[in-house]
């Protein structure tokens, strides 16, 4: 895993989370703003999944658990086509929130994601 | 929450979950989601370490598939699962949360629960709460099918 990468990630998917909860509270229904901001996040994570896969073979391997890594990191792929779905079927400002949740959940996993990768004990 | 879902004539027919509601299942799936993962993980590398805590992550993990489940599911039986559900969870929380504080040698493995949930920036300590709060708001209306 790489570092700045990392905090790119947990970066973009906070503000996207926040930029998607506040404009469904304020009653917007999901839009290609929105939606956007999650297919970033969901680039970036795939991107993520490319890196994992490579870094090993450059002598960047993870000091924790990669079972636990890889759990994660599948959680996280799927959490945003989860929400986009949810979001193109049913188009209300609730569902612009749970584009939200599902982008600072992430945000939350990949911070989770690199501590594994980085600093274990043992 | 005054948006009518063209997909539904009539409020009888509504399912329970609409509106905000839609958001606590979000949640509810994504602690699901997050406590499955976990369970997994324990069960598969270190099960031998703490049989009892790791079966005790499974549970609570199946306990959150469920009420997610039963939060979107029309009908009184699954009513009636939800308010099982999440009455567990509270409970849950409420009595690992405390024992792990009290007496943390019963609980040296994290489970979902542990301090409260605080792992999970206690959202499995708040969100029964708001689970209780939605289902006594939201409840199933006489002659509803029962599904």
């Amino acid at each position: 895993m790489i570092d700045w990468f990392a905090y790119v990630q947990v970066g973009v998917a906070t503000v996207a989370g926040l930029l998607c909860v506040v404009l469904g509270l304020v009653g917007r229904r999901p839009s290609d703003l929105t939606m956007g901001a999650l297919a970033l996040v969901e680039v970036l994570l795939v991107a993520q999944v490319v890196v994992a896969i490579a870094a090993p073979a450059f002598g960047n391997t993870p000091t924790g658990d990669p079972l636990e890594f890889w759990t994660y990191l599948v959680s996280a792929v799927l959490l945003p086509v989860g929400a986009g779905f949810w979001a193109l079927l049913e188009r209300s400002r609730w569902s612009t929130v749970v584009l939200g949740v599902a982008a600072l959940a992430v945000a939350v996993m990949v911070y989770r994601m690199l501590q594994i990768w980085t600093v274990q004990q043992a | 929450m005054t948006e009518v879902d063209p997909t539904v004539d009539a409020p009888a027919t509504r399912p329970r979950m609409s509106g905000i509601g839609r958001v606590l299942v979000a949640v509810y799936a994504v602690l699901a989601l997050a406590a499955t993962g976990r369970s997994f993980v324990q069960i598969a590398t270190k099960f031998d370490e703490a049989p009892l805590a790791y079966l005790l992550s499974a549970l609570a993990a199946v306990v959150y598939v469920l009420a997610t489940v039963a939060l979107i599911a029309r009908g009184r039986t699954w009513y009636v699962v939800a308010w099982a559900t999440i009455v567990f969870e509270f409970t849950g929380v409420l009595v690992v949360g405390t024992l792990s504080l009290v007496d943390p040698a019963l609980f040296p493995h994290d489970t979902v629960w542990s301090a409260f949930g605080r792992g999970y920036l206690f959202i499995p300590l708040v969100l029964p709460l708001l689970g209780m709060w939605w289902l006594a708001r939201h409840p199933v209306r006489r002659g509803e099918a029962t599904a």
